[in-house]
């Protein structure tokens, strides 16, 4: 009997070994893949099981985490959710995460291998890193003036350092609370749809994500090319234009709403913004050199990320003359977001170069040891130096005595140009207002701010809505808090 | 005295007596540190979820181990030659269900498991020490043997009367007590296969027709032991419990052959099994499910239905990964109904790693030599037969209950001993050990009186 009981042991023993060699398999080899399992949630605890890094502007953070002891334990909460939730977007438990609580997700989250020191050790341990801090470029001040002077309206302003880049606002209205969708609650579904089915879009990212017909203000980019092309030489001199101009190839004639644009110089033309004029020089300069200039300033790009994308602003390559001569005055298929409005002021101000924008100045460590800088942008000639001295004159005049008084701040060089957008099916919506300007203080260098600002449905009579009423003080508001600062 | 009668006296005398150390003083010693490991593992589930030792480490402590401390002294007078290792493995088994279920009930603050099964578990201990202290010998069990086998169909077949609970009519509710008395049946089982086969090996071992190569039994001495098993097996489906069912003809087929020796025995239970298995697998649709889950453990996931249990254990195993997460920091609770019980080894597997849970298991795979040892040793048939049994059910319950959480075989309810929650597993078991201490204690001592 001895002997069968040996056998029974090694039987045993058998089973014993199988268990071994399957918990092997399961805790070792299948390990990864069981860890990957959509349907496996410790990867979404261990994301919600520390405080999320924050967003900082100025150097205070303008996010929070909130503990809620739950199984998904921490929620994202929200300084100034409305002003700031066009930059910092939403970071959902449900839906997922938007702008930079997306782009910058790893950081904030604690997910970056980047953020331990010793990456390998953290593998062993099973340590969870806290989540870095994400530093913006953006100024408090300039961020609250946007918001304060659209009041409520729908619209957006973006605002530009020149020289850098630097994105120093980014404004949408009307805005929204991305603390609504924190957490993980029905009420977080309500708030959801709700926000979806808002007619206002107040998710929607009107600085970046929407594009406007960017109507007289794309005369900037108009007269560069016909500056630099050659078109014109003299910015004093007629410019040999009709008034009305019939648009070549159709019976069609374009008007102005100024007076005395007949044969006006591209000085005057610019300063009381005459269709007539400008449409007649995109003609003259060509849809080659026109698009050339469009593109080096930025349309067409489908690329722009500040790190998240922007939606690319458009100007249309195949034209016939008559489209061409709309196109030159930002209306037909010219498209522009509100930042590629503000990146045209901003190399116009910076002597022609264009600096890509950007929103992320650096990104630290929870303890504050920097991770990843901005570092240096990616420039790019956007016109000659010579053109955009003419073109900043020409913009200061527009402030001085022009379209866009509303904007004059006393003591500083303010450049700007007003726009009055129409769209709709035959023309029948309420005009966009559009304002783009930059500011040099009296002891600045180099222009220190540009701004692009449009107001959507500027509660005016239709003859009244103009870039230079409603959009100018906003910006002049921007320029201030940036100047002052 | 002369010199010579001296040398004479000498050459007289028995042979240096080669006395059997006891080893009760290892076995003390290996209690501290199972004690020791026990209390270690509750303040790291404190410090891991608060930072804080928790306030009841030091009651929790002394408890555990003035429970084994008793425990060991009872071996200690009553049964002096006992192997040393079987007594501290359970207390670090036990202590170490205690830990894990005291660390799930953090999970779940409306449904305390530790409490009770603190309790369950002094109750055990006490069993064990009224087992090794009443019980001197063995071998008066034998002569219980129908006793034993008409109590163990009692206790079966008592369920039947009650309410089913989650599906299996398994508990009877007393007191606010849930008591499985299949539990209990397993040991009774144990016993009356254990006294019926050494009193009819010789019988059962004569060889019938012979079909091919294997030698089959006759007939005649196949009627009263399947007649049993039959009973035992129609109780357990009725009560819709087949891991006990699948436990009780395993343990029926090793013992059968370790009695008889012949292969054919093992020929006859995989036939009888196979038959089982697809009469069962025919007539339970809930059968037929879980042997589903197992093939394709992830169905329910690809069809959108979240994961099921078994998937939520694999989960687990998985974050485990070697080393384990540290205890207190996993998410076993995921697996949700059960966990504290039928997949407790999830906890310890993703809390502890590979490296805990072999740990665990060569616990277990030691238990059940020193079963087979105490076997080998013993002279009488019941005895062997006894220690065989007791240590196949702890063998045959670890593998059917942690091959089926951790996907090796097709899930079947079933208690893994010591660590599961589950009052009557933890008495049975402290019952199981008390029987293999007696056994093994017999198996040296006699040894020893033989020697001299």
């Amino acid at each position: 009997m001895t002997r069968h009981i040996r056998l029974a042991a090694v039987f045993c023993a058998l089973l014993l070994a199988a268990l071994l060699v399957n918990a092997t398999r399961i805790q070792v080899f299948e390990a990864g893949a069981y860890d990957d399992n959509s349907a496996n949630r410790r990867g979404t605890i261990a994301r919600y099981g520390q405080p999320r890094g924050d967003i900082l502007v100025g150097g205070r953070p303008i996010t929070g985490s909130k503990d809620t002891g739950e199984q998904l334990r921490y929620e994202r909460t929200y300084l100034d959710g409305p002003l700031y939730a066009p930059v910092t977007g939403f970071a959902s438990q449900v839906y997922g995460t938007s702008f930079l609580e997306h782009t910058e997700d790893g950081v904030l989250s604690g997910a970056d291998p980047m953020l331990s020191p010793f990456p390998l050790l953290n593998d062993l341990t099973r340590a969870r890193n806290p989540g870095g801090d994400v530093v913006t470029t953006l100024r408090a001040a300039a961020q609250r003036a946007a918001y304060d002077g659209l009041a409520g309206r729908k619209g957006a302003v973006a605002a530009i350092e020149p020289s850098t880049g630097r994105i120093l606002a980014l404004v949408s209205t009307p805005s929204y609370n991305p603390e609504a969708l924190s957490g993980n609650g029905p009420t977080v579904s309500r708030s959801w749809i709700g926000l979806n089915e808002d007619p206002d879009k107040p998710m929607l990212n009107r600085a970046v994500r929407q594009t406007y017909p960017p109507g007289s203000t794309f005369k900037v980019v108009t007269a560069a090319a016909a500056l630099d092309a050659g078109v014109v030489t003299d910015v004093d001199e007629p410019t040999d234009s009709p008034d009305p101009y019939p648009l070549p190839g159709t019976s069609t004639s374009l008007t102005n709403e100024a007076k005395g644009c007949a044969d006006a110089s591209l000085r005057a033309a610019f300063e009381w913004s005459c269709n007539t004029v400008f449409a007649k020089l995109g003609v003259r300069v060509g849809v080659a050199d026109l698009t050339a200039t469009a593109q080096a300033f930025g349309f067409n790009d489908t690329g722009v990320r500040i790190p998240y994308s922007v939606a690319p602003s458009t100007f249309d390559t195949s034209v016939d003359r008559a489209q061409l001569a709309l196109s030159a005055i930002g209306q037909y298929n010219t498209r522009a977001t509100p930042l590629q409005m503000a990146m045209v002021a901003a190399a116009v101000a910076n002597g022609g170069q264009m600096r890509a924008p950007y929103l992320v100045e650096r990104t630290t460590r929870s303890g504050g040891a920097t991770l990843a800088t901005a570092g240096s942008r990616p420039v790019r000639q956007a016109m000659h130096p010579g053109t955009a001295v003419r073109l900043r004159e020409l913009m200061t005049d527009v402030v001085r005595e022009g379209t866009g008084a509303n904007a004059a701040i006393p003591g500083v060089t303010v450049g700007g140009k007003t726009g009055t957008a129409q769209h709709g099916i035959g023309n029948s919506g309420t005009p966009y207002a559009w304002f783009v300007s930059w500011a040099q203080g009296e002891r600045d260098m180099e222009p220190r701010v540009a701004v692009a600002v449009v107001v959507e449905d500027a509660e005016a009579d239709r003859g009244e809505i103009s870039g230079g009423g409603d959009a100018a003080p906003i910006a002049r508001a921007v320029m201030e808090a940036v100047l002052n600062s | 005295m002369s010199k010579a009668g001296t040398t004479v006296a000498r050459a007289d005398a028995p042979a240096p007596a080669v006395r059997l150390p006891r080893r009760r003083g290892i076995e003390l010693a290996l209690i501290v540190v199972a004690v020791l490991l026990s209390v270690y593992g509750y303040c790291a589930v404190g410090l891991a979820r608060d930072g804080t030792v928790p306030p009841g480490a030091v009651g929790y402590g002394a408890g555990l181990g003035v429970l084994a401390l008793v425990a060991h002294l009872a071996v200690r007078f009553r049964a002096p030659y006992a192997d040393p290792l079987l007594l501290p493995i359970g207390v670090l088994l036990n202590g170490l269900g205690l830990v894990l279920i005291y660390r799930l009930d953090l999970e779940t603050p409306g449904d305390r498991a530790a409490p009770a099964q603190l309790v369950w578990s002094t109750l055990g201990v006490a069993f064990f020490i009224v087992t090794v202290v009443l019980l001197r010998d063995h071998r008066v069990l034998q002569r219980y043997a129908y006793v034993c086998v008409v109590a163990a169909l009692g206790l079966l077949t008592l369920p039947i009367l009650f309410p089913a609970v989650n599906g299996a009519r398994i508990w009877i509710r007393i007191a606010g007590f849930s008591i499985q008395p299949g539990e209990f049946a397993k040991v009774l089982l144990a016993v009356f296969f254990a006294a019926y086969l050494a009193a009819n090996r010789g019988a059962l071992a004569y060889a019938g027709r012979r079909v091919w190569r294997l030698q089959l039994p006759t007939g005649r001495v196949l009627g009263p032991i399947v007649a049993i098993w039959l009973l035992s097996v129609g109780v357990l489906i009725l009560e819709r419990d087949l891991g006990t069912s699948l436990l009780f003809f395993g343990l029926f087929v090793v013992l059968l052959y370790v009695a008889t020796g012949r292969t054919g025995w093992i020929a006859v239970g995989l036939l009888l099994a196979a038959l089982g298995a697809v009469a069962v697998g025919w007539l339970e649709p809930h059968v037929h499910s879980r042997v589903e889950d197992w093939l394709h453990p992830f169905a329910s996931i690809e069809a959108g239905q979240g994961p099921n249990q078994l998937s939520q254990s694999l989960f687990a195993f998985a974050a485990g990964g070697m080393l384990g997460t540290g205890l207190g920091l996993g998410h076993s609770v995921l697996i949700g109904f059960a966990v504290k019980s039928d997949f407790i080894l999830a906890t310890a597997g993703e809390e502890l790693g590979l490296a805990g849970l072999s740990a665990i298991f060569l616990l277990y795979g030691l238990l059940v030599e020193r079963g087979y040892r105490a076997g080998v040793t013993l002279r009488d048939a019941f005895g062997q037969l006894l220690a065989v049994g007791l240590a196949s059910i702890v063998a045959l319950q670890v593998f059917v209950i942690a091959g089926g959480v951790t996907g090796l075989i097709p899930l079947t309810g079933m208690a893994m001993p010591f660590l599961a929650q589950g009052g009557s597993s933890v008495v049975t078991n402290w019952a199981i050990v008390a029987l293999l201490v007696r056994v093994s204690d017999s198996a040296r001592r006699r040894h020893d009186e033989e020697a001299p």
